[in-house]
């Protein structure tokens, strides 16, 4: 029973990680068709935030704290930096920005080692994090139990800037149609770029997280952008229920697979899964209903 | 130059001076050193003939050619240690199986003792694996973004696959240390001779079929495939099946020249099959044009070249300079150098921008109207920056 508890619990708690590092890049994906591989350099840009802040405040609880906004800025800049000198070209080219944007995650990741050095660096964790706490009998790390919090506060955020306000109303215009937004006086360009802003913004978020569970090193992003990026074809383009769903299966799958076999097997497996998974529902777990032919 | 590049009048030019120069001219001018290297190069330049079919002509992104490249590599590497094991110790058992595993050879490497089953996997094996994930996805109308997310993911799960199998195969040393390559010694120069003259003979024997598979009818077909998917449906072909076919090529182009690597460099590791490996095989093509016949074999040689001789000397500035490729040349200049010509005439306005066969980048289409997946080239080369081309 324990174990079955543990064992489910490490799966959600992979799956909130996977959560936080894939909501943003749907935001962007789903708005734009953007293909940005430099999401997973923005997690990191937004871990060295929070390793940056604790040199300036040695409390590591308040430097947690100030780090999460601080990290969600710095992946925002970031995002509309890149989508502004670059991205806004390229809107007619989806494939195309993916591989401009692998560029700039290389740029970034040598950035990062050059200032930072190649070894990892540690972000300590604060005292009210440490130790677990005990579901059932089963020990529970509170650095998980935060990180699965702070996945489902910025779900709850995004979702209620979409539905209940203005700006979520003309980002959801633009991704359901987005030559009619634009007819109806929404200016798709702002729009486009509040979106790039808040999905690279979540992006920061996701990395200040990773600093809870783990080393940062210059190598972060590519850890996860590739699993970031399943979640989101799983799931369905531009689909945040899908999202959640496919972040949270993916990591319960994934926690079984490497239990019962291997790291390396349970990774195959997982794409195997993915693939099967599209014979049955090409678009994901939900798709937009239009009647385009795309 | 804009000539030989375009593929129509002087692509028989260009492939006999090609010739001229990588049998006749190299090996007589190069010292063995670079003469071993340039056949690493040509190794990427087979690959890259492959992604220019697949990405160039049939529009879909492959970011997984490092497992193709991979698997042809490991299989011949297989096959090598488990000669060498028999030639040189006798007990059969590859040195480092003795070091990190049981001592015993597993199964699964077994069929490669055999030259004759070697030989046929590199080719059928890549092969099998473009054909079933082909299908799997294209049959289905999977997106192309989705695709190239696919392909990628495959390329990750691959190389974690082998840096976590220590003991069959490697881990993230991989494997080297070859000593003969079917009874020949490696370390006999006129064997490295050879081994160099095949894989120039297998590049310009994969050229060769590509101008074929380019100037056919199914070559027609992929391309019309690439810019307008929904009507060549419409038209009662099956575009799924056009576009398996080519990605199979594409994959044993890259298994062959994988099979190739290895007696030429001497180890594969999984730090040649990942992800980074498997993009950085896309700039080479991008650089030379995409969709050209002789672009990628001379962009990919290019970018190796570079890379060798950069990349020891100064680690920092290689990697900031081949991002800088990604952004500039994918951003700015999509046709590659193949596209210059055509740029720079539109920015002076002084030639006609006549469109090219074989630059589709310059023929103006209307992007479709959803184009969430509208295919890659469907594109107006805007006149770009003069000083975005020029450095």
């Amino acid at each position: 029973m324990e174990l079955l508890i543990g064992q489910m619990f490490a799966g959600l708690s992979l799956g909130s990680v996977l959560l936080l590092a894939a909501l943003g890049l749907s935001l962007t994906f789903g708005q734009m068709g953007v293909i940005n591989m430099a999401h997973g350099e923005f997690m990191m840009a937004g871990a060295y935030t929070a390793f940056v802040v604790q040199q300036a405040i040695s409390d590591a609880g308040v430097s947690l704290l100030v780090s999460i906004p601080a990290g969600f800025l710095v992946g925002g800049v970031l995002g509309l930096v890149l989508e502004e000198v670059l991205l806004r070209r390229m809107y007619h080219r989806p494939l195309d920005t993916l591989l401009v944007t692998f560029g700039v995650a290389l740029i970034l990741q040598q950035a990062a080692r050059d200032i930072f050095g190649a070894p990892s660096v540690d972000v300590r964790t604060p005292a009210w994090l440490q130790g677990n706490i005990e579901l059932l009998g089963a020990p529970i790390p509170l650095t998980r139990l935060f990180i699965l919090g702070l996945s489902l506060l910025c779900l709850a955020g995004l979702v209620l800037l979409l539905k209940a306000t203005p700006l979520g109303r003309r980002i959801r215009a633009v991704v359901l149609n987005r030559d009619l937004a634009e007819t109806s006086g929404v200016s798709t360009r702002r729009s486009d770029q509040l979106t790039f802003f808040i999905g690279s913004g979540l992006a920061g978020i996701a990395g200040v997280a990773v600093t809870l569970i783990g080393s940062t090193s210059p190598y972060l992003g590519t850890n996860y952008i590739v699993d970031a990026f399943l979640v989101v074809v799983a799931g369905g383009i531009g689909q945040i229920k899908g999202a959640v769903i496919a972040a949270f299966a993916l990591g319960v799958l994934q926690s079984a697979f490497e239990y019962s076999t291997t790291a390396s097997i349970g990774k195959v497996l997982i794409l195997i899964v993915i693939v099967v998974f599209l014979q049955l529902r090409p678009q994901g777990i939900f798709s937009l209903k239009t009647r385009s032919l795309a | 130059m804009k000539r030989l590049l375009r593929g129509r009048l002087g692509p028989a030019a260009g492939f006999t001076l090609g010739a001229v120069l990588l049998l006749g001219v190299a090996p007589a001018v190069l010292p063995a050193f670079n003469l071993g290297l340039l056949g690493k190069f040509l190794c990427f330049a087979i690959v890259a003939v492959g992604i220019g079919l697949a990405w160039g002509r049939g529009g879909m992104l492959t970011l997984g050619q490092g497992v193709f490249f991979g698997l042809g590599a490991y299989i011949m590497a297989m096959h090598m240690k488990l000669a060498d094991a028999s030639l040189f110790g006798g007990s059969g058992v590859p040195d480092f199986m003795s070091l990190y595993g049981s001592g015993e050879v597993p199964g699964w490497w077994e069929p490669f003792r055999s030259p004759a089953v070697t030989l046929l996997a590199v080719v059928l094996v890549p092969g099998l694996v473009a054909l079933v994930l082909g299908l799997a996805i294209f049959k289905r109308r999977v997106k192309g973004a989705y695709f190239a997310i696919l392909s990628q993911a495959l390329a990750a799960a691959f190389a974690v696959f082998l840096i976590g199998q220590q003991a069959t195969t490697g881990g993230s040393n991989g494997l080297n240390g070859f000593r003969s390559f079917f009874g020949f010694d490696l370390k006999d120069p006129n064997n490295k001779l050879m081994l160099y003259m095949i894989a120039a003979v297998v590049l310009l024997v994969s050229v060769a079929i590509a101008r074929q598979l380019m100037h056919s009818r199914f070559g027609e077909l992929l391309v019309a495939v690439r810019d307008q998917e929904e009507r060549v449906r419409f038209l009662g072909y099956d575009p799924a099946t056009v576009k398996t076919v080519i990605y199979v090529v594409a994959a044993v182009l890259a298994g062959v020249a994988g099979a190739l690597f290895v007696p030429l460099v001497g180890i594969i590791s999984p730090a040649d099959v990942g992800v980074i490996p498997s993009i950085a095989f896309l700039i080479g093509v991008a650089i030379g044009g995409r969709a050209t016949l002789l672009g990628p074999v001379l962009g990919a040689v290019s970018v190796a070249a570079a890379q060798s001789s950069l990349s020891s000397t100064f680690p920092s500035f290689w990697v900031y300079f081949q991002g800088l490729l990604f952004v500039l040349v994918i951003g700015f200049m999509p046709g590659g150098l193949a596209s210059l010509p055509s740029l720079l005439g539109r920015w002076r306005r002084t030639l006609p921008a006549a469109s090219t066969p074989g630059a589709p980048w310059t023929a103006a289409s209307t992007p479709a109207a959803t184009s969430t997946n509208a295919p890659g080239p469907n594109v107006e080369v805007k006149a770009s920056k003069p000083e975005a081309v020029s450095r």
